[in-house]
């Protein structure tokens, strides 16, 4: 190791022409480091030490209430989730909707970022009322929801009783068929603007050029599509939707206002799963396992999501 | 003519449930158990928005979310600001890793995290109180802050700093004369982020907040829900809309930079 020498490359990209004197890279070196604690200090106390600690607490029976002096137990928590039958439901649903959710937003998405990309009337107003969902608090959204569903007073039993299908009206998020599908349709409502407008920034970057060269070749819409606007978006395609569903299999706040897991554990998400086993029976130690367990298969379908995504694209 | 009816049928998806927010946030109490409830109000009032804010909860609450996320935007901003000079200015090693903890920050579930941080914080008497949440919050926005702000140093040209040098201004009048005021816009839009990012979360503020005297508006919010009651609906709808309030600004504000993509991984839902 060498310590700062007059010889040594300044790691100050200053304007050129000026000689580093010795002392000059050194102490550029004190004020960087300076200048970053302020930010770095509670970035690592309150959540790159929590987030190790939190992946070691899943190997310990940590509880509310008890000493935080805790007992390594290795893998019994694990074993454990494995038999929990609770845990393989939320692992489902989390899945289901996770999937759900990302794909639907995706098609709808590019749809509309096609549509909103086009030279069509009221194109400035469908853009700024397209990102209204995005800017609403997530429990706001939940809310609204709660409002339209509403077995009595809501809007969606209203509207079919309105158009005389009077045998669609259902408590759409206490019916064990219907919850599921009504959260995955909020879900889609709430997170489709980002999913939109990122998809409209990639859009302008593809080369308009390409289109013409294409257009006058006599290459159909539909073929425009798959050979220029589709391969030219897959980065960025690739980024949003696993984005998306690292986002969705992480969600929370949304449907524990819509129905806080229930009815039955049909729309309890892994999250929600978590936070009862947490903070309702006190079972750090094994929610703590979740939330590895969680991090795990984010990884690991992420990978092979992104492998398959990127040999398609190439 | 396609176009325009996917168009439309997308704007009906999307205005549908906001209408019917906004419907019912005017609607007088027997309206609202009417057994066919209508779009338009037959009798609009303003009470449900009175009532919101008078009622203890949600008026208290909001107080609090204002409190709360005006302190974590300041403090984001302060201690963002020298860390981003430092990450635009000098090559460290140390800065390409506080960026990349952007990214990875957004991948692991709350749940890891939250557990942990509740016994730091119960361990140093601060769970169940503001100043804890506002902690949180500050580290919660600050990747991203960081992140946002440099981009803003960058783009004051280097030039200006050294010409200020050569005129014999020391570093901190530099830093007080030429980039301060350069910087104002990027300090006011880093400021609304954390801000916002504050104002909406609701996770960590229900997990760490047990006193209901001390609850932010969204965790309120969630409790009215509860506690439900068909008459309750209109100041919840009420409650709801003014709390989407400083969200809508921050939107507008950042509409520009939102269409071009640039902050477009910001804010997740």
């Amino acid at each position: 190791m060498s310590v700062t020498t007059s010889t040594e490359r300044p790691d100050v990209d200053r304007g050129a022409g000026r000689k580093p004197r010795p002392n000059r890279a050194r102490s550029d070196r004190m004020t960087i480091y300076l200048l970053l604690l302020p930010s770095l200090l509670p970035i690592v106390a309150l959540s790159v030490f929590p987030l190790v600690r939190g992946m070691y607490l899943g190997f310990t029976d940590a509880r509310a209430g008890r000493n935080v002096d805790v007992n390594f137990t290795g893998l019994a928590n694990y074993r454990e989730l494995l038999s929990d039958e609770l845990f393989w439901n939320s692992f489902k649903i989390g899945l289901i909707w996770a999937v759900g959710v990302t794909v639907l937003q995706f098609v709808l998405a590019l749809g509309l970022a096609l549509l909103l990309n086009q030279q069509i009337r009221f194109r400035g107003l469908a853009r700024v009322l397209a990102v209204v969902p995005w800017a609403m608090p997530p429990v706001v959204v939940g809310i609204l929801w709660k409002l339209v569903y509403h077995p009595d007073a809501g809007l969606l039993n209203e509207f079919f009783y309105q158009i005389g299908a009077e045998g669609l009206r259902t408590n759409w998020l206490g019916d064990f068929s219907t919850a599921l599908p009504a959260v995955i349709i909020v879900g889609v409502w709430a997170g489709m603007p980002q999913t939109t407008v990122v998809l409209l920034a990639g859009l302008q970057g593809v080369p308009r050029e390409l289109h013409e060269a294409a257009a006058v070749d006599g290459a159909t819409t539909w073929q425009r599509f798959r050979r220029i606007t589709l391969p030219s978006l897959a980065p960025v395609i690739v980024a949003i939707t696993s984005l998306d569903f690292i986002w969705n299999f992480n969600s929370f706040g949304l449907v524990y206002v819509l129905t806080a897991g229930g009815p039955g554990g049909k729309t309890m998400l892994p999250m929600l799963f978590a936070y009862e086993e947490a903070f309702r029976y006190g079972n750090y130690g094994y929610a703590a396992a979740l939330g590895n367990v969680m991090v795990v298969i984010i990884v690991a379908l992420l990978a092979v999501y992104l492998r398959r995504r990127l040999k398609e694209a190439n | 003519m396609f176009q325009y009816l996917a168009l439309l049928a997308y704007l009906v998806f999307l205005a549908f449930p906001l209408v019917w927010l906004l419907s019912t946030s005017f609607k007088p109490p027997r309206e609202l158990v009417k057994l066919h409830p209508t779009l338009i109000p037959d009798n609009p009032t303003f009470n449900n928005f009175v009532q919101a804010f008078t009622e203890q909860e949600l008026g208290r609450a909001a107080w609090n979310s204002l409190q709360v996320s005006l302190a974590s935007a300041v403090v984001t901003v302060l201690i963002a600001l020298p860390a981003s000079y430092a990450l635009a200015r000098f090559k460290s090693k140390l800065g390409t890793v506080a960026l990349g903890w952007v990214l990875l920050s957004q991948l692991f579930p709350f749940v890891l995290l939250i557990i942990p941080i509740f016994l730091v914080l119960r361990q140093v008497g601060l769970a169940n109180s503001h100043a804890g949440l506002i902690l949180i919050y500050v580290v919660w926005a600050l990747p991203f802050a960081l992140w946002m702000l440099q981009g803003f140093v960058r783009n004051i040209p280097r030039e200006l700093e050294e010409a200020a040098a050569v005129d014999g201004a020391s570093r901190l009048q530099t830093l007080r004369r030429v980039v301060f005021p350069l910087l104002a816009p990027g300090l006011v839009a880093t400021a609304l982020f954390s801000f916002i990012s504050a104002w909406n979360e609701f996770f960590f503020a229900l997990v760490l907040i047990k006193t209901p005297e001390l609850a932010t508006l969204p965790v309120a919010l969630a409790r009215f829900v509860g506690i439900e009651g068909t008459a309750r609906l209109g100041p919840l709808a009420a409650g709801s809309l003014l709390a989407t309030i400083p969200s809508l600004i921050f939107f507008a504000f950042m509409q520009r930079r939102l269409s071009s993509g640039s902050m477009a991984g910001a804010v997740k839902g």
